[in-house]
C-alpha cells in the first residue's frame, strides 16, 4: 500500500440506470427501451433485461431494433434526469460512508475506510446496499477492494470483493479491458495475446511503455495500488432555503413575522457560511386548505442580516388572505450574490445603510427598477451625458466636470418662431412673450454619426444661451442645415 | 453687497415646505446643498423635463440623488412619508400636480418631524397646502450685470410663513464656494 492505511473502496455500477429510473414511475412488461438521437440516427440509448436477452444491444438504430423484435416498448432518454437521479443515489449512499463521488455517468464510488463496522463488516454493509437497490428496482453491480481501478474492475467485469491486501488475486483474471483502457488499447493488447490482467501483471513493463505510452501501466498501478488514485466526493451545491411546519395553523400577521424570523435566521447562517447575500427572497405561505401564496422580496444590496432583512417583509405580509390559517412556511433565496465579510469600521455611517434599506423597502412598492440614479456617460449629446440606472445594480460614481454651463433641467426640443442664425430678439415660449437681453454663444454640438439618432436627423446644432429680460434663462439652439429654432432647457 | 447668514434660507427643518414658480428646481438644489448628504427626488413616470445632473453639479454632488418614479400622486406621497420615516435622506424633493389634501399635508409634516428630514413639495402656481410651514415663489431675474456663467439671480418671495414674517429677497447663487449669497434689491 502506498500510504499504509488500510483503504477500502466500493465501486457500484447501475449498468440500467436509465431504463431501471422509466421503469420504476411506469413499469412495462416485455422488451423496453430508450431512445436517443446519435450519430443522426434514433438509437437505443439503454435496454431492460428483457430486450437484450431478445439480441438487441445498446447503440443500435431503433428502426432496426423494431424489426428484430416487433414487440419493443420505447421512450425517449433524457440523460439530465439520470444524471440528477444519479446525484439523488449518491446522496443516499452518505448514509454509508461520507465520501463518495460519481464515477462517470453511471456509477458511484465510495470510500468505506473506516466505516463498514457500522453495519456489522463489510459483507454485510454491501448486501445491504445491493437489498436497497434491489428493492427500489435498480439492477446493480457493486465491486469492493482496496483500490478504486480494482473495485471498478470487480463492479463491471464479475462482481466480488478482493481480500485486503490481495487485489491480484481478484482481478487477475478479469480481460485487460477492465483497467479503464480506451477500446483499442485493449484490442490491441488481446492480439499481443495478453489477454487477462493477471498475463499484464506479469509482463515486462519498459516494452509495454514504449509500446503503449504511460497510460496502461499508471491504470495498472493505479488498480493493484501501488500509484495513488484519489477519490472526490461530490458536493451538493449548497440550498439556500428553509421551511418550517406548524402543529397548529397560524393566522395573525405577528406570529407569521415571528416565523418569519426563525427562518431567516437559519438562512442567514447558511448564507453566512458560504459569504453570500441575498438578492431575492421567496416567501412561500402553505394554508391549511391546500393554497399557497407567495412574499417576494427584492433587496436593493446583497444582504445577510436578519435585523434588517425582516422588516421589509411586513409590508408584503400585510397582504397575505391566511384564510384558515397556515401552517407551512418555506423561505428561500432565488436570487444570491457573494457578499464577502467586510471590516467593521467606527468611522463608516449607518446612512448608506440606512439609504439601501430605504431603496428595498420603496422597491416593494413601486418596483426596485424605478428608483434610479444618475451615473456620468461620455457624450456630448446632451441628452446622452448622462445614464438613468436602477440604484439597486449600480454604484454610485462619477465625477460630473461640465466645460460650458448646462441648464438644470433638460426636455424634449420645443419649437419657437424665429429666423436667421442669430437668436430672435423677440419670441414666444410656452406662451409667454419674451425678449432676449443677453445671448451668449453660439456652441456648436455635432451629431455622432456612428450612433443612429432620430432626434437628431436635423444635423449639427447652434446652442445658444439666452437670457431674456423676463426673467427665464434658456437654452436655444439653432439648426443650420435644416434652420430651425428650439427650446431644449432652462437653467438656474 | 452679500451676507453669508442669511435670516431666510434654510428654511426651518424637519418640516414640509412649498415652492412654485420657475425656478422652483434651483430652489430645491439650493435647499439640499444648504441640507447637504443624499437627498431623494419623487415624479412621476409621465414628466418630460429631465433634471440635467451637468446642469445641477454646481449644487449639490449628483451622486447624492436618487430618483423615484411612480406611477401617480398618492404613490409618491406614500413614498415621500416612507422615505421621510427612514431618515436616510435630508431632503425629500416630491413634485405635485394635484393640490395636497389637509390629511396627507398633516401626515407628512408628521414624517418630516419624527425624523428629522425636510420634506419640499414643488406645487403648481396656486395649488399650496394648508400644513407646509412655508411657501416660496422663485422666478428667475434678468441680471444687467454681466456674470459670465454665473448669472443665476432669483427673486425668492416667501408668500407663507407658519411662524415668522413674509419678505421678497434677491439671491444669487455663488457656484465656487457652493453658497447662497442675498443682493440688495437696490443694486438691480
Amino acid at each position: 500500500m502506498f500510504d499504509g492505511t488500510k483503504r477500502r473502496v466500493v465501486s457500484v455500477w447501475f449498468p440500467r440506470l436509465a431504463s431501471d429510473r422509466v421503469l420504476r414511475m411506469s413499469p412495462v412488461d416485455g422488451p423496453f427501451a430508450l431512445t436517443h438521437n446519435q450519430k443522426n440516427a434514433n438509437r437505443l440509448y439503454c435496454l431492460n433485461s428483457t430486450a437484450t436477452e431478445q439480441g438487441l444491444q445498446q447503440g443500435m438504430p431503433y428502426a432496426d431494433a423494431r424489426a428484430f423484435c416487433p414487440a419493443l416498448q420505447s421512450r425517449v432518454a433524457e440523460p439530465a434526469l439520470d444524471q440528477r437521479f444519479l446525484k439523488i443515489l449518491r446522496r443516499w449512499a452518505t448514509r454509508y460512508c461520507p465520501w463518495v463521488g460519481l464515477e462517470g455517468q453511471d456509477g458511484l464510488v465510495m470510500d468505506i475506510t473506516g466505516s463498514a463496522h457500522l453495519f456489522g463488516g463489510e459483507g454485510r454493509m454491501l448486501m445491504d446496499m445491493r437489498a436497497s437497490l434491489m428493492r427500489t428496482g435498480l439492477s446493480v453491480k457493486i465491486g469492493c477492494a482496496d483500490t478504486r481501478g480494482a473495485a471498478w474492475a470487480l463492479a463491471h467485469y464479475g462482481e466480488g470483493v478482493a481480500a485486503v491486501g490481495d487485489t491480484l488475486a481478484a482481478i487477475k483474471s478479469l480481460p485487460v479491458a477492465a483497467l479503464r483502457i480506451e477500446d483499442k488499447m485493449s484490442i490491441t493488447l488481446q492480439r499481443l495475446g495478453l489477454r487477462r490482467i493477471g498475463d499484464l501483471a506479469h509482463a515486462a513493463r519498459a516494452p509495454l511503455t514504449r509500446r503503449f505510452g504511460p497510460a496502461l501501466l499508471l491504470r495498472l498501478d493505479q488498480a493493484l495500488g501501488t500509484q495513488a488514485e484519489e477519490i472526490s466526493p461530490y458536493c451538493d451545491p449548497p440550498h439556500y432555503a428553509a421551511r418550517i411546519s406548524l402543529p397548529e395553523p397560524i393566522g395573525l400577521v405577528s406570529d407569521v413575522m415571528a416565523g418569519t424570523e426563525r427562518l431567516l435566521a437559519q438562512l442567514c447562517t447558511k448564507l453566512k457560511a458560504q459569504e453570500m447575500g441575498a438578492r431575492k427572497l421567496c416567501l412561500s405561505l402553505y394554508r391549511v386548505d391546500q393554497d399557497h401564496q407567495q412574499v417576494e422580496l427584492r433587496l436593493a444590496r446583497p444582504l445577510r442580516d436578519p435585523h434588517r432583512i425582516l422588516p421589509l417583509f411586513e409590508r408584503g405580509l400585510k397582504e397575505i388572505d391566511a384564510g384558515f390559517g397556515i401552517d407551512r412556511l418555506r423561505l428561500e433565496a432565488t436570487q444570491i450574490e457573494s457578499l464577502q465579510a467586510q471590516q467593521i469600521s467606527h468611522v463608516a455611517d449607518g446612512r448608506k445603510d440606512k439609504l439601501d434599506d430605504l431603496i428595498s423597502r420603496l422597491g416593494t412598492r413601486i418596483g426596485l427598477d424605478n428608483i434610479r440614479r444618475l451615473l456620468p456617460a461620455d457624450s456630448h449629446i446632451p441628452e446622452h451625458s448622462f445614464i438613468v440606472a436602477p440604484a439597486a445594480y449600480s454604484d454610485p460614481a462619477g465625477n460630473w466636470v461640465s466645460m460650458k454651463p448646462r441648464p438644470i433641467c433638460l426636455f424634449p426640443p420645443e419649437f419657437i418662431t424665429a429666423n436667421g442664425p442669430r437668436p430672435p430678439n423677440r419670441f414666444r415660449w410656452r406662451r409667454m412673450p419674451l425678449t432676449t437681453g443677453r445671448a451668449t454663444g453660439p456652441e456648436r454640438i455635432t451629431p455622432e454619426w456612428w450612433l443612429e439618432n432620430e432626434n437628431w436627423r436635423s444635423g449639427v446644432r447652434d446652442y445658444w444661451f439666452v437670457e431674456t429680460m423676463q426673467g427665464p434663462r434658456l437654452w436655444l439652439f439653432y439648426t443650420p442645415q435644416n434652420p430651425g429654432w428650439y427650446v431644449q432647457g432652462e437653467f438656474a | 453687497m452679500r451676507s453669508s447668514i442669511l435670516p431666510f434660507f434654510p428654511p426651518a427643518d424637519a418640516r414640509m415646505h412649498e415652492v412654485c414658480g420657475a425656478g422652483a428646481y434651483a430652489f430645491a438644489f439650493m435647499l439640499s446643498a444648504q441640507l447637504g448628504g443624499p437627498f431623494m427626488w419623487v415624479r412621476e413616470t409621465w414628466e418630460t423635463d429631465q433634471i440635467n445632473p451637468d446642469g445641477f453639479a454646481d449644487f449639490v454632488e449628483p451622486t447624492d440623488l436618487t430618483i423615484c418614479h411612480t406611477k401617480d400622486q398618492t404613490t409618491t406621497l406614500a413614498v415621500a412619508e416612507e422615505a421621510l420615516r427612514s431618515g436616510a435622506v435630508a431632503l425629500v424633493v416630491m413634485s405635485l400636480n394635484k393640490p395636497l389634501g389637509l390629511n396627507a399635508g398633516r401626515r407628512l409634516q408628521l414624517a418630516a418631524r419624527d425624523k428629522k428630514s425636510t420634506c419640499l413639495a414643488i406645487i403648481p402656481e396656486g395649488m399650496g397646502s394648508n400644513a407646509a410651514e412655508t411657501r416660496w415663489r422663485c422666478n428667475p431675474v434678468f441680471d444687467p450685470e454681466l456674470h459670465l456663467q454665473d448669472s443665476t439671480l432669483q427673486n425668492w418671495e416667501l408668500i407663507k410663513n407658519k411662524s415668522g414674517t413674509l419678505g421678497v429677497w434677491h439671491v444669487r447663487w455663488n457656484k465656487a464656494s457652493r453658497c447662497l449669497g442675498m443682493v440688495s434689491p437696490a443694486s438691480k
